[in-house]
């Protein structure tokens, strides 16, 4: 069988993945989708194992490295994905947008004296 | 003891004493008072024990080295010769009437013990100058009294008028010093050496080089700390300080420094008679100048300055014409007189509640209020006024007896001129200094109107220095025919000629005011003056300074009163305006310096403010815009973020395949 053919196929299913993680919105899917792109490259790495002769067969090796590494990995995800859905009763990537910076400046001093007035208060009900 | 060990504790102790007293002021407040006076007052004792064993006899040289600078050697040197001896004497003597005199005089005053410590610390310098046989060492005293008459001016610094006083003081005698100290290398240089020794004995053997340029040089230095035109001006504004410091500082010590200075260098000075001519021209400017202002002042104190630095000019007068002997002789039977004057100034400012004489002139019974300091006042003014027999007397005809002996020419150092000059100048100053002494009496003594306000008798420690420094004042004249041993040798006793005209102008001067004031007294009654009696409750020194704070406000000046009854006015007629500010100098001298120096500061804040700091404004502002610009990639969505990297990623591969392809 000639390279080619897996090759291409590698690298369309890679796009896929990729398409589907850049674009979609769903979080599962996107998970979905890196476990595509992972595929990908595995297929190319058993492709090229097969066709370089390797007598070690490190290809194939790496291989089974990376479907372990997937596994490992998709646990972990729909993990995160879970608990964000339980708090947020949603789970589109787009929507979690808390690391964005707001439209004005977030003021370091208004916020350091917001967080040092409500000390003395506190200071007082412990005094009572 | 040795007389070297002595003469070296006379400025130690003092020294020492303002050192304790500034460590212990605040913590122990009972040692206050005996660590200010009695290490003066023993210094005074060794003074006096320096001066007996010296005895007018061999000059006492000792010293050792400092440092070694490699080029010049800095000696702790040792040089008492006659001169020395009586002004360390005269020294110590103002210095301890002032101490007694202030424990009285700011007996409540919070800051009493910085004082105590700094006048300690002053007297110490002062003594220093006077012993000093190397000028480097003389410079560091020099210095420090320039630095504690700064604090001293300013011990009110409440007030405005002191805070000015003090930094003019200061910054005045500081643009003398600068080429004073020019003039010290410069002399160093030439010589080889520090030491006065070495120094007279190489202008002796004719081995100045440039003996014009470093007498100028060293005479601003000389102006601007004893007050002579045309670096005065800070000596009356310096009157803002308590009295005690304007008796010790600016009117018998510091501001004889300069002329101390003069009379001990005078052989450098007398190599060069350009030299001697511009010294006499200054003194005689000064001369008239500040006796024609002291009879326009209405401040006490002010009329008192401004006769310190005619009295000065005496003394400038007499190294002008080559006779130091007469000039340290002034200074000494001055530094008596003057003191008393000031620290009876002091008394009458207590007992009145005020500084201006136009307000005095409408007391009745003043004199009856404080009849030690009418009657030591009295002999005082007498003196200064150069009436015989008074100490003042010889001492000043002892001046003009030398100008008149230059002027003849039979002085052999004195060029002609400067001794014509100074004996016009000083016999005209004569008639002036009798003049404004008599308004100042009868002003002060003889007012007419409401009975003077009754506070009681003044601390003794007051009145007693005052009746201690009468002695001099009334009996310094009887030495006139040892003193000569002390000096160079030149006879002191007044000439026949001198005292006739001398005392003559006196009496002139004395009269015609008598008779000013006797057609202007009955002014007095009917144009009364608002007299700002402070309540004399609180002590002599804030009393003062409540005085000298409401005189603007009340009288429209710091210095002159609108009086019409003040014989002053009279006398001068339409010059008394402008003598009442000093001649205007002040004007002219904040239109050439002190407004080119403001709008000079004016361009360096704008140039700070608006050209360096937008720099530094943009150095920080350029960062921000950045990140502003980049804060906006940051959406919070992951997928943009690996966009971009992908983006990145394809845009990095690309280059790196077209380098790796370009290459090949």
């Amino acid at each position: 069988m000639h390279l080619a053919y897996p090759a291409v196929l590698a690298a369309l299913l890679f796009c896929v993945g990729l398409y589907g993680v850049l674009a979609r919105r769903n979080a599962i899917l996107v998970l979905m989708s890196v476990e595509l792109m992972l595929n990908a490259v595995n297929l190319n790495l058993v492709a090229f194992d097969v066709w370089l002769r390797d007598a070690l067969h490190s290809g194939q090796a790496l291989t089974l490295f990376t479907i372990a590494i997937a596994a490992a990995e998709i646990g972990i995800g729909l993990a995160i994905v879970l608990a964000v859905y339980r708090n947020r009763g949603s789970s589109a990537v787009d929507e979690l947008r808390d690391t964005a910076e707001g439209p004005d400046d977030p003021d370091d001093d208004a916020e350091g004296v917001a967080a040092e007035e409500p000390a003395p208060a506190q200071k007082a009900e412990a005094a009572a | 003891m040795t007389t070297t060990t002595l003469a070296v504790l006379v400025p130690l102790l003092p020294f020492l004493g303002a050192v304790a007293g500034l460590l212990l002021g605040r913590t122990v407040p009972g040692l206050v008072r005996p660590l200010a006076v009695l290490p003066t007052l023993v210094a005074l004792a060794l003074a006096v024990l320096v001066a007996a064993r010296h005895g007018g006899g061999a000059d006492i040289d000792s010293a050792t080295e400092l440092t070694p600078t490699g080029s010049v050697p800095i000696e702790l040197a040792l040089h008492v010769d006659g001169f020395a001896a009586l002004v360390a004497v005269l020294v110590g003597v103002v210095a301890t009437c002032v101490q007694i005199y202030s424990t009285g005089y700011l007996r409540d005053d919070p800051r009493y013990p910085s004082y105590a410590a700094l006048v300690s610390l002053f007297t110490s310098a002062m003594l220093l100058v006077v012993y000093s046989g190397d000028l480097m060492v003389l410079l560091v005293g020099w210095e420090i009294m320039g630095i504690c008459s700064y604090f001293l001016v300013g011990h009110y610094w409440e007030t405005p008028e002191a805070r000015a006083a003090s930094l003019k003081a200061f910054l005045v005698t500081k643009l003398g010093d600068v080429p004073f100290l020019i003039g010290l290398f410069a002399l160093a240089v030439d010589a080889g050496s520090f030491r006065i020794t070495t120094v007279l004995a190489t202008v002796a053997g004719g081995g100045l080089d440039h003996p014009t340029l470093i007498a100028l040089l060293l005479l601003a230095g000389v102006a601007g700390k004893s007050a002579q035109f045309p670096l005065h001006t800070w000596l009356p504004d310096a009157m803002a300080g308590p009295t005690p410091v304007s008796a010790l500082i600016h009117a018998a010590t510091m501001v004889a420094a300069g002329v101390y200075f003069v009379a001990r260098l005078l052989p450098v000075f007398a190599a060069s008679s350009a030299a001697l001519v511009v010294l006499a021209v200054m003194a005689a400017v000064t001369m008239a100048g500040s006796a024609l202002a002291a009879l326009a002042q209405d401040d006490i104190k002010r009329v008192l300055a401004y006769s310190t630095i005619g009295q000065l000019g005496y003394l400038t007068g007499a190294l002008a014409v080559g006779d130091r002997g007469a000039a340290v002789f002034h200074l000494l039977s001055h530094g008596a007189f003057k003191a008393l004057l000031f620290l009876g100034a002091g008394v009458i400012i207590h007992a009145a509640g005020t500084n201006s004489l136009a307000a005095m002139s409408r007391m009745k019974g003043l004199r009856d209020r404080v009849p030690d300091a009418f009657w030591t006042m009295t002999v005082a003014l007498l003196a200064l006024a150069a009436i015989p027999p008074f100490s003042g007397f010889f001492s000043k005809e002892a001046v003009l007896g030398a100008a008149e002996h230059a002027a003849t020419g039979h002085s052999e150092t004195a060029p002609t001129a400067a001794g014509w000059i100074v004996l016009v100048a000083g016999l005209l100053t004569a008639l002036l200094t009798a003049a404004y002494a008599t308004r100042l009496w009868l002003l002060a003594f003889n007012g007419k109107g409401p009975e003077a306000p009754d506070h009681g008798r003044q601390p003794i420690t007051m009145t007693a220095v005052l009746w201690v420094l009468a002695v001099p004042s009334l009996a310094f004249g009887l030495t006139v025919g040892v003193l000569p041993d002390w000096f160079d040798g030149h006879s002191l006793t007044p000439t026949l000629t001198t005292s006739v005209l001398g005392t003559g102008f006196a009496l002139v001067g004395g009269l015609v005011t008598y008779g000013a004031w006797r057609h202007t007294t009955a002014l007095a009654v009917r144009h009364p003056m608002g007299a700002v009696a402070v309540d004399s409750g609180a002590d002599a020194g804030q009393v003062e300074a409540e005085a000298i704070a409401t005189h603007a406000p009340a009288y429209g000046d710091v210095a002159a009163a609108h009086d019409p009854a003040d014989p002053g006015r009279l006398l001068l007629g339409p010059l008394h305006r402008h003598a009442a500010v000093g001649f205007h100098l002040d004007a002219v001298y904040a239109a050439l310096f002190v407004r080119p120096v403001q709008a000079a500061a004016r361009l360096v804040r704008f140039l700070d403010r608006e050209v360096v700091d937008t720099y530094v404004r943009g150095a920080g502002t350029a960062p921000r815009w950045l990140g502003a610009a980049v804060r906006r990639a940051q959406t919070g969505n992951v997928q943009t973020y690996l966009s971009a990297l992908l983006a990145g990623t394809v845009v990095l591969a690309v280059a790196a395949v077209l380098v790796a392809t370009a290459g090949a």
